[in-house]
């Protein structure tokens, strides 16, 4: 699988290669293959767009369709009742209250809007000494040991905390969430094939969550504090509810799950990619006003989103091809932010690019809500890890790394350490 | 008379002018460049004047372009071009000086048509709105708490203009010949929205009639205007945004193809002479340049926009360090946008002759929707009202000659039917490719 001939056209199996586990450590080269068509059909009719210009105008054309969800099918159960009139209710509510990510304009454009505004830059400023504490606290447990695993040790912990402080989360309960975020987390993996115990799994995890949130809902329209949670609950102007409590539910669900395995990534990517160019982590450590232009190269050269599906809603040509009416699309963002016919020596980690315009953050108008929370994480985080780790190097490379070939980042970082200052 | 070595000299040092100078160095050019400039200022940038500044959250000075490259050109400010002698390589300068040239590029934009002084022009209070200076001057006159504002034409600059002042709290009427805002530009069926917006912002609306005359007090200064339709207005403050005609007049005797409505060019942005042949050595760009545009048949067409203003002067300094016989075509989708009423409104391609219009995404009375202009069953414009990032995919469309509607099975598509877009009948004044002065 590996045996790549750099100029060979792409063939049946190379999207199935990228997908293969025994190719996540390094997919780029695959990616290069790809490229060669920069929008390809496979032989199941979907297409793979890899080339950065056919990518940026396809985020930007309305005939691209994020709602490729099927609607939930219920089993017949010969009850007419519920058959033919409980049941067709009930999928109608899931279908229209899917989170937005999801969701096609005008839907997701207010519900978009309401989420943005509660996401101020103000909100995810007021984080900062929040988030630096806990990084500080996490590296603190780290002292005295030989070998820390950046993932279960910082990345991985982070994230969550951060979210349930920006939604209004107790603290108390954050254990919980932690538990929540690592079973829902393969759900929004678009390349996931769940077994009857895993889908579950994720529904019971669900179901909890829901619960829960119903609960947190109720309690922040009786006491509203500062926090998001209860900016979305809240009566809009006309004394209504913004947002019914499906969508507040499906909202705060999909900023736990969405933020929470991306920012992962990005920390633990981040750190490999520092570790193997460690004069690039040197730099960063003797000047931490390095570390915006760090993340995003990181973002561009190995981002921790790589690839998202929609479906065409009508033909569309693009680049020599015509993609049919509904016919999937994947759009391969990572291939995108390495084109050389946009990125001079786009193979190269070169934090001091002019113009690093990658799509690490997705783009058109599902780009990332969190993005400016993601790029304060991970700053407070490597300006720390890079301070406070005496002489870090890597004890395996590649790292071991988690299935998913679209949300991929490293299961485990091992880094041996000198110390801690 | 100077001796300044004959170089390369760029006549408009707004942003045609400046973008046009850079380009002439990016591109290679390090001989003698100088910039001749009607206003004493730098270039500055127009679009803020009648938004941020008139609003106060930018003063007038603040507008100052970005100069991206090096220029180490030498500056004439303050000093317009008073005359071009084409067989003498010569161009005289209000204060006199000759100035010797090797390759021009004209850029000396646009002049705000200002209301006549036979019925009122010269009272004090009232402006146009086109430069720095205009911008200033108004926001002075501003502050002092006119108890009305007449804003005399609803384009662009006339609804920018109106929208600010309704947000500082000024009383404010609107005249316009036509049935709604934003007519010529965009017809009355999407001008329409804007009309409602106008009213809603608690600025009073007078379609369809005119300013005859502004009269004043004794003082000198305006203190109403009488309309065609027999009513008074009483304004102490007036913008006459009345569109504007080509800086052109200086041309006056050069033997060039220009009048007020600009100066003619091939598409390769090369000036044409009275007989229709281009001039190797003049070139001219933005506002002040007419050009045959390629998408729609080679008609003459000149653009008032900054997308167009940055393009072509590009282009225009390309071809003039490239050889004759590497002289590129212009090819441009033009492209504006406007903020109103908390509204951005975007644009591409040129709705003249539109036949139909119709909404492809949203709707109207949400405010939030995408339009398509369509001539003959072809697309030929689109509008977007806060829905610009579909706008790209669209313009495209229009690009490539796509059918009318183009872009069917959109996301948030109605169901699309196809409208009168409402245009005004050409207005014979404004018509401007007949009357060539040589």
């Amino acid at each position: 699988m590996a045996n790549l001939m750099a100029d060979a056209m792409p063939d049946a199996a190379l999207f199935a290669a990228v997908t293969d586990p025994a190719n996540r450590a390094d997919p780029y080269p695959l990616y290069a293959r790809l490229r060669q068509r920069p929008v390809w059909r496979q032989p199941d009719g979907s297409y793979v767009v890899s080339g950065h210009a056919a990518i940026r105008a396809l985020i930007f054309d309305p005939r691209l369709s994020s709602e490729d969800l099927p609607p939930t099918r219920r089993p017949r159960t010969g009850n007419p009742l519920k058959d033919f009139i409980l049941n067709p209710i009930k999928n109608r509510i899931t279908a229209s209250h899917r989170p937005l990510i999801f969701r096609d304009p005008p839907a997701h454009d207010r519900l978009r809007s309401l989420v943005m505004r509660e996401f101020s830059i103000a909100r995810v400023l007021a984080l900062r000494d929040r988030i630096a504490r806990e990084v500080d606290q996490l590296i603190e447990a780290c002292r005295g040991r030989p070998e820390v695993c950046l993932v279960s040790d910082l990345s991985y912990p982070l994230p969550v905390t951060v979210i349930c402080a920006l939604l209004g989360v107790p603290e108390a309960d954050e254990p919980r969430f932690q538990v929540w975020a690592t079973q829902l987390a393969t759900a929004v993996e678009p390349d996931a094939h769940h077994d009857a115990e895993g889908r579950r799994a994720i529904i019971d995890a669900f179901d909890a969550i829901a619960a829960y949130m119903r609960d947190l809902i109720r309690e922040k329209r009786r006491r509203p504090a500062d926090d998001m949670l209860s900016g979305l609950a809240a009566a809009g102007p006309d004394g209504r509810k913004q947002m019914s409590d499906f969508d507040l539910i499906a909202t705060a669900v999909l900023l736990l799950v969405a933020g929470h395995e991306t920012t992962v990534n990005l920390i633990t990517n981040a750190m490999l990619t520092l570790l193997r160019h460690p004069e690039e982590l040197d730099r960063l450590r003797a000047d931490s006003e390095r570390a915006p232009q760090v993340i995003e190269e990181v973002l561009r050269y190995d981002p921790p989103v790589h690839f998202r599906t929609r479906k065409a809603l009508g033909s569309i040509t693009i680049a020599g091809e015509t993609i049919p009416k509904d016919a999937p699309v994947i759009l391969l963002f990572a291939a995108g932010s390495r084109d050389p016919e946009r990125f001079a020596d786009p193979d190269r980690f070169d934090p001091d690019r002019p113009d690093i315009q990658h799509f690490g953050f997705g783009g058109g108008l599902h780009y990332c809500i969190g993005a400016p929370l993601a790029r304060i994480e991970a700053e407070i985080a490597l300006v720390a890890l890079s301070r406070r780790l005496v002489a870090p190097r890597l004890l395996c490379d590649p790292p071991p790394y988690r299935p998913g070939a679209s949300l991929r980042g490293p299961e485990q970082l091992a880094i041996g350490i000198g110390g801690i200052v | 008379m100077t001796t300044e070595p004959a170089g390369l000299v760029v006549i408009g040092a707004s942003l045609a002018g400046l973008r046009g100078a850079e380009a002439l160095r990016q591109g290679g050019y390090d001989g003698p460049l100088t910039l001749v400039g009607a206003e004493a200022h730098r270039p500055y940038d127009r679009p803020p004047l009648s938004k941020h500044v008139l609003a106060g959250e930018l003063r007038p000075d603040a507008t100052r372009l970005p100069e991206r490259t090096r220029l180490s050109a030498r500056w004439h400010l303050g000093n317009a071009v008073v005359s071009l002698d084409r067989s003498a390589r010569r161009l005289s300068l209000a204060d006199g000086t000759a100035l010797a040239y090797r390759k021009l590029l004209i850029a000396t934009g646009a002049e705000a048509r200002p209301w006549p002084a036979e019925t009122g022009g010269g009272l004090a209070g009232i402006h146009t709105l086109r430069g720095r200076d205009d911008a200033a001057s108004l926001r002075a006159d501003l502050l002092a708490g006119p108890r009305r504002v007449l804003i005399v034409g609803g384009g662009l600059i006339g609804c920018e203009a109106a929208s600010c002042l309704r947000d500082l709290g000024l009383p404010v009427t609107l005249v316009d010949s036509n049935s709604a805002p934003l007519a010529r530009a965009l017809g009355t069926w999407v001008g329409g929205v804007i009309a409602a917006c106008l009213r809603e912002s608690g600025a009073v609306f007078r379609p369809g009639t005119q300013v005859l005359r502004f009269e004043g007090d004794a003082a000198g200064r305006v203190a109403r205007a009488r309309l065609a339709d027999g009513s008074i207005v009483e304004a102490d403050l007036v913008i006459a945004a009345l569109g504007a005609t080509r800086a052109t007049g200086w041309l006056r005797g050069a033997g060039l193809m220009a009048d007020p409505g600009g100066l003619t060019c091939d598409a390769a942005c090369r000036v044409l002479d009275m007989d229709g042949a281009p001039c190797p050595d003049i070139y001219a760009a933005g506002d002040v340049a007419r050009w045959p545009s390629r998408l729609y048949g080679d008609r003459l067409v000149s653009v008032e926009h900054w997308g167009n203003a940055v393009e072509q002067a590009a282009h225009a300094a390309r071809n003039m360090l490239a050889g004759p016989d590497d002289q590129r075509s212009y090819v441009h989708l033009p492209a504006y946008w406007s903020s109103q009423f908390g509204i951005n409104i975007k644009a591409v391609g040129l709705t003249e002759g539109a036949d139909a219009v119709a909404v492809v995404q949203g709707t109207r009375a949400s405010r939030r929707f995408l339009a398509v202009y369509g001539r003959g069953g072809r697309s030929i414009a689109a509008v977007s009202f806060d829905q610009a990032r579909w706008l790209p995919a669209y313009a495209e469309a229009i690009a490539a000659g796509a059918g009318f509607p183009p872009i069917l099975d959109a996301t948030d598509q109605p169901r699309i039917e196809s409208a009168a877009p409402g245009f005004p009948s050409p207005r014979v004044a404004a018509r401007s490719t007949e009357a060539v002065h040589g």
